[in-house]
């Protein structure tokens, strides 16, 4: 009787193991290294290098605190003025399907950091790492790709996507589009 | 009885004192009125006290009396229902003599309560000076509305206030519910995102007071404090002229590299000081940092040491809060300490 | 019903009247026959328990604060942690162990009392039992994996909405209530059929014992209540996953809809509690004193009264959020006023000791614990009723004092009463009488050594849910006082476990009515049989088994079916023989399909669709029409 108990204690332990990482608060930890080499190198003509992966670096996308935290410091560095709710002003929009300079939180984490031509300000010693990390994370989930357990569904704010745990999931893709307009 | 008190009297005269002492006094004291609302709050306690004190007394010592008058009476066959007891009559009678104490008392309290609570809301507003007070997770905001918007002064975390004049404070929420709480000067009140509420305190004794959040509002809920500090007309004259001054330029070359810092890095981004580029609104105001009483709303007196290990590592003084950790060097770290500590 | 004169059955008949009574009505000793039981004192006895545990639990979470909160700037546990704890324990405390403990002791004991056989709805009562104990393991698991609820028992919001509560912790707290409310919604439905119609014939409203009265009350205010907090927290749920803006305000939602919608729920559900610990007061003081209770017909008024004026406080735990202060007035008021019948019943109580021939074993030292400590809670609530007052005192430890004094007071130290009470019924063995003086004084000294100081430092400053609080205030010493006293706390209760366990082995053995005892539930073996009465008790005055002269009985119930009788709703005549459900196992997979759904639809709104599915085929298996059998083959004895 009481192994049974146990049996199915364990086994619903198990399932909820995953939530472990979603609901870890590192107020501060080691942010991921970057190699020097930005990821996304551009060349004329030829096709983009792969994105080299980092797995520390997923784990932000996976994590709800650090999700709603970047959601906090995308307001609190004003993100919003070019780039909106994720639909777009006078910067692109990051909640649709078109990467200019790559979909994945490496990539965006390079946008960020590096900055972008036609506008976009380079971050770097603006916000600390691990912010750029969570912003990067946020960005993602604007577009569908973060664990969708981890993600916010609305904030308190006027109503300006649609709620975060419902986007579907978007293509990301690294390569610049074809033409430009 | 020995000449000595004995270790159980001296026990109990030592929790009765620190009871007295603890409760009594103190600058974050409810029972401490240093202001009119607290005052009048005090006149309903002691009433509130006399008069439940009094009820108890009489339901242990009817209790008492009980167990009492039971020492004597023999277990023997149980009195069902119907039977004839002789107490019976004087027992309804009591009934309904308690009865009319509770109901009498409750009168009593209930009106004494609307009526305190009455006298409350008359209070004289007139000369009130008007603070707006936002409270953010985990620190406060706190604005001194002047006749223009050119005598406003934004500062975080501490309330200075002339004695005698009512204070009306406009306060609002812009994140979670939070509650302003100066115990010394009165009650409480929440500030609730998308609600404006107001609170009027009247300070009526000079001194250095402390306020905390009162609702629950996250990690750091424990360590959202407020210094309040009551002076002289005059002298609170003077500390808001000295507020509106911008801040002091950096006069040193390590103060001079500590500006540089701040203004290149993210500190810039939430943080303001009037006088410099830095127009951030995310975090307090610092242009008169180092005037304060304590740093991180309460967190830490204010001291060259508790600023420098504050801007090291935020989280090993308040674990969670907003202000993210910035990797500075030893030196850069110093510099940027001195200059902050320059701003008086 | 038979019409021939009452005779004295012989041994041999009695012994073939109790094997057929078995064989229909006993519960197996196989694993799946234990799990398809709905017979109401085994499934009693595993709420008791279970809820005793979670007490336990939280009583160790407790003690991790207290050790916290001995030093000024502890370093011991974090924030995040600290808050999950304060969290789980008055989670834990106020939906797993107080509400459903005192159910459990009204579903062991409230067909006992009415005289019948069984509870209403077997059944159900089986699945509620389920239910309570998946979500029950549900957070607790939740909280083992640092996914465990951390804004408060009472988690208001904007904090526990979607964005400043991440993670899927504010989303199990949320369901685990569903699960709570869903078991406590069945066995309140239970008590309330049980009592209005299954009471031993004679046995009228005006003889019905003070814990029937008590229950039914209580399980009336559960139906009105609960629904409240069930739409609170699915409003919060449906925010949290699907974006709706019902605590938003710039989209038209409100923080404080929150506030009123819990608090609407959440005054009730401390007298949800309380009255039926009033109850168990009743019994105790009834048996112990040897006299009926004094002023019953007023008693019975106060119950009802404070039934009643409950759902018209709520908004006292409001005062602080700038609600008109008129408006408020009222509230104080109505506050004051419910202090008026709990102040009748201290009275009643205490006129009773003084009337009547006092025995003092340790149900009634728990008793006299429960007065001198209750009433003070109740008069520093009266104080928290007042509006000026509660500005100060609000979210204080202040309160905290004020709600342990009334919950513990109030509630824990009738329901210890209780167990020392009722234990020999439940098991047939007396608990040690010298353990149970240690039991509570340890208890009673060690909480007003914890809690009294409490008082003094809400007002000095102290407000609730610190994880810490800074050197220099002059909180130290108090705060090291009261963690002392917890420590205390946590010896009685051992010795109280120490005690359970010790007396199941080798107790005095207790006979049918170990304390000479009035009511019906005495009237039977300790324990009961399974089928509770051989013959269907019949009542005849208030005190069931003091009024003078044999027993009667009353006979034709079929001792081959499962059948109860149903009497009439006032006067308790006889009306209908109702068949009474046989063991079967849907409950628990109906339970374990409830159970999937509910923690389905904290990850995906999907869930809540296609989890319902396996529960609707669990109950229509449940509900299946089973073939009635002719009247005419029910054997009549």
């Amino acid at each position: 009787m009481f192994s049974r108990y146990l049996v199915s204690l364990l086994l619903i332990g198990c399932s909820l193991f995953a939530g472990c990482e979603r609901e870890k608060r590192a107020f501060h930890d080691e942010a991921p290294a970057m190699n020097d080499v930005s990821p996304t190198s551009f060349r004329a003509g030829g096709t983009p290098r792969p994105v080299v992966k980092n797995a520390q670096a997923d784990e932000y996308e996976r994590n709800a605190f650090h999700i709603s935290e970047g959601k906090r410091y995308y307001e609190w560095y004003n993100c919003y003025s070019c780039h909106a709710a994720g639909g777009g002003d006078i910067g692109p929009p990051l909640m649709d399907d078109k990467w200019r300079y790559g979909g994945e939180i490496e990539q965006i984490y390079s946008s960020i950091v590096e900055g972008r031509p036609n506008g976009m300000p380079s971050f770097a010693g603006r916000i600390p790492e691990q912010q750029v990390w969570e912003i990067a994370a946020y960005v993602r989930s604007m577009a569908g790709n973060a664990a969708k357990d981890a993600v916010p569904s609305r904030g308190d704010e006027m109503k300006n996507t649609k709620p975060l745990t419902q986007i579907p999931h978007t293509p990301v893709r690294g390569d610049p589009p074809k033409t430009e307009r | 009885m020995s000449a000595h008190p004995s270790t159980w009297q001296r026990a109990c005269s030592a929790i009765a004192l620190t009871v007295l002492v603890v409760g009594c006094s103190g600058r974050q004291a409810a029972l401490d009125p240093a202001g009119d609302q607290a005052a009048t709050i005090e006149i309903l306690w002691t009433l509130m006290l006399w008069m439940c004190g009094f009820m108890y007394l009489l339901v242990l010592i009817f209790l008492g009396h009980a167990l009492w008058r039971a020492r004597h009476v023999l277990s023997s066959e149980p009195v069902p229902h119907g039977a004839q007891r002789p107490a019976e009559r004087p027992l309804r009678m009591a009934l309904a003599g308690w009865f009319g104490l509770i109901v009498g008392g409750l009168i009593v309290l209930s009106l004494g309560s609307f009526f305190i609570d009455r006298s409350l809301a008359n209070a004289r507003l007139d000369n009130a000076i008007k603070i707006k007070i936002t409270a953010a997770q985990w620190w406060w905001k706190v604005e001194y509305l002047g006749e223009t918007p050119a005598q406003r002064v934004a500062t975080a975390n501490e309330l200075r206030l002339p004695v005698g004049r009512p204070a009306l404070l406009e306060l609002q929420a812009e994140d979670v519910i939070h509650s302003f709480w100066i115990p010394n000067l009165g009650g409480k009140q929440d500030l609730i995102p998308g609600r404006i509420n107001s609170l009027l305190l009247t300070p009526r004794r000079e001194g250095e007071y402390r306020g905390q959040c009162a609702e629950f509002c996250g990690l750091q809920h424990a360590k959202m404090a407020l210094d309040a500090t009551v002076v002289g007309e005059r002298d609170f004259a003077a500390w808001r002229q000295q507020q509106l001054l911008p801040a002091h330029a950096p006069s040193t070359p390590e103060q001079l590299r500590g500006h540089e810092i701040f203004m290149s890095g993210p500190c810039a981004s939430c943080h303001q000081i009037v006088g410099t580029p830095a127009a951030g609104q995310n975090g307090p105001n610092l242009t008169h940092l180092a005037s304060r009483r304590t740093i991180a709303a309460g967190a830490r007196p204010y001291s060259f040491e508790a600023l420098r290990d504050w801007l090291r590592d935020p989280h090993t003084i308040k674990p969670g809060n907003h202000m993210p950790q910035v990797q500075l060097s030893n030196s850069d770290l110093h510099a940027l300490t001195s200059y902050l500590d320059s701003l008086k | 019903m038979s019409a021939v004169l009452p005779r004295e059955p012989g041994a041999a008949e009695i012994a073939a009247l109790d094997a057929q009574l078995e064989r229909t009505w006993g519960t197996g000793r196989g694993l799946w026959e234990r799990l398809s039981t709905v017979d109401h004192k085994i499934v009693g006895r595993r709420y008791v328990i279970t809820g005793f545990v979670f007490f336990v639990l939280a009583g160790v979470l407790a003690l991790m604060m207290r050790t916290q909160l001995m030093q000024p700037d502890s370093e011991l546990i974090g924030p995040d942690r600290y808050n999950q704890i304060f969290t789980m324990h008055g989670t834990t405390m106020m939906f797993l162990f107080a509400v459903p403990i005192m159910e459990a002791m009204a579903v062991y004991l409230v067909p006992l009392m009415c005289g019948t056989r069984n509870i209403s709805f077997p059944r159900l009562n089986a699945y509620s039992y389920w239910v309570y104990l998946f979500g029950g393991i549900m957070i607790w698991v939740a909280f083992l994996l640092n996914v465990g609820p951390e804004t408060g028992w009472f988690s208001y919001v904007p904090l526990a909405g979607p964005e400043f509560s991440p993670g899927k912790r504010t989303d199990f707290w949320a369901q685990m209530i569903t699960f709570t409310e869903v078991a406590a919604l069945a066995v309140a439905v239970e008590l309330v059929a049980t009592i209005m119609k299954q009471r031993a014939p004679g046995m009228t409203l005006s003889r019905m014992p003070l814990f029937l009265w008590s229950m039914l009350v209580t399980s009336l205010m559960i139906i009105i209540a609960m629904p409240a907090v069930m739409l609170a927290s699915s409003f919060l749920i449906s925010d949290r996953l699907v974006g709706t803006h019902f605590f938003n305000p710039v989209e038209g939602g409100d923080a404080l809809l929150w506030q009123h919608l819990f608090w609407f729920f959440g005054h009730p559900e401390v007298y949800i509690i309380f009255l039926p610990a009033l109850g168990m007061v009743s019994s105790i003081v009834t048996t112990f004193s040897r006299r009926t209770i004094f002023a019953y017909t007023l008693m019975v008024l106060a119950l009802l009264a404070t039934g009643v004026l409950a759902f018209g406080l709520w908004v006292h735990h409001m005062f602080a959020t700038g609600l008109p202060r008129l408006g408020s007035s009222f509230y104080t008021a109505a506050s004051m006023m419910i202090a008026i019948p709990s102040g009748l019943q201290i009275f009643g109580w205490i006129a009773t000791l003084w009337d009547g021939k006092p025995r003092f074993k340790s149900p009634l030292l728990f008793v006299i614990g429960f007065i001198v400590i209750f009433v003070l809670g109740g008069l520093t609530g009266v104080m928290l009723a007042a509006v000026p007052l509660d500005l100060q005192a609000h979210d204080t430890y202040f309160v905290v004092a004020h709600f342990h004094y009334v919950l513990i007071g109030g509630a824990v130290f009738p329901l210890f009463g209780a167990f020392y009470y009722w234990f020999p019924k439940f098991t047939g063995r007396l608990l040690s009488e010298r353990l149970g003086r240690w039991n509570f004084w340890l208890f009673f000294i060690g909480f007003n050594v914890t809690f009294f100081p409490m008082h003094i430092l809400g007002l000095a400053g102290m407000p609730r849910r610190v994880y810490t609080y800074p050197a220099g205030l002059g909180w130290e010493s108090l705060n090291r006082l009261s963690s002392i006293g917890a420590l205390l706390i946590g010896v009685s209760v051992l010795l109280f476990i120490i005690n359970v366990v010790r007396s199941l082995r080798a107790g005095d053995v207790a006979g049918d009515n170990p304390w000479e005892a009035s009511t019906l539930e005495w009237a039977t073996s300790s324990p009961p049989p399974p089928y509770n009465f051989m013959h269907v008790p019949v009542v005849t005055g208030r005190e069931a088994l003091w009024v003078p002269g044999p027993r009667q009985v009353m006979e034709g119930l079929s001792p081959s079916h499962r059948e109860v009788l149903c009497t009439t709703v006032l006067t308790a005549e006889p009306d209908l023989r109702q068949p009474s459900a046989m063991p079967s196992s849907w409950p628990l997979w109906a339970a374990l399909t409830t159970a999937l759904w509910f923690i389905g639809s904290i990850f995906d709104a999907r869930a809540v669709i296609w989890g319902s599915i396996p529960v609707a085929i669990c109950l229509i298996g449940w509900l299946w029409p089973t073939h009635p059998e002719p009247f005419r083959e029910r054997g009549l004895a």
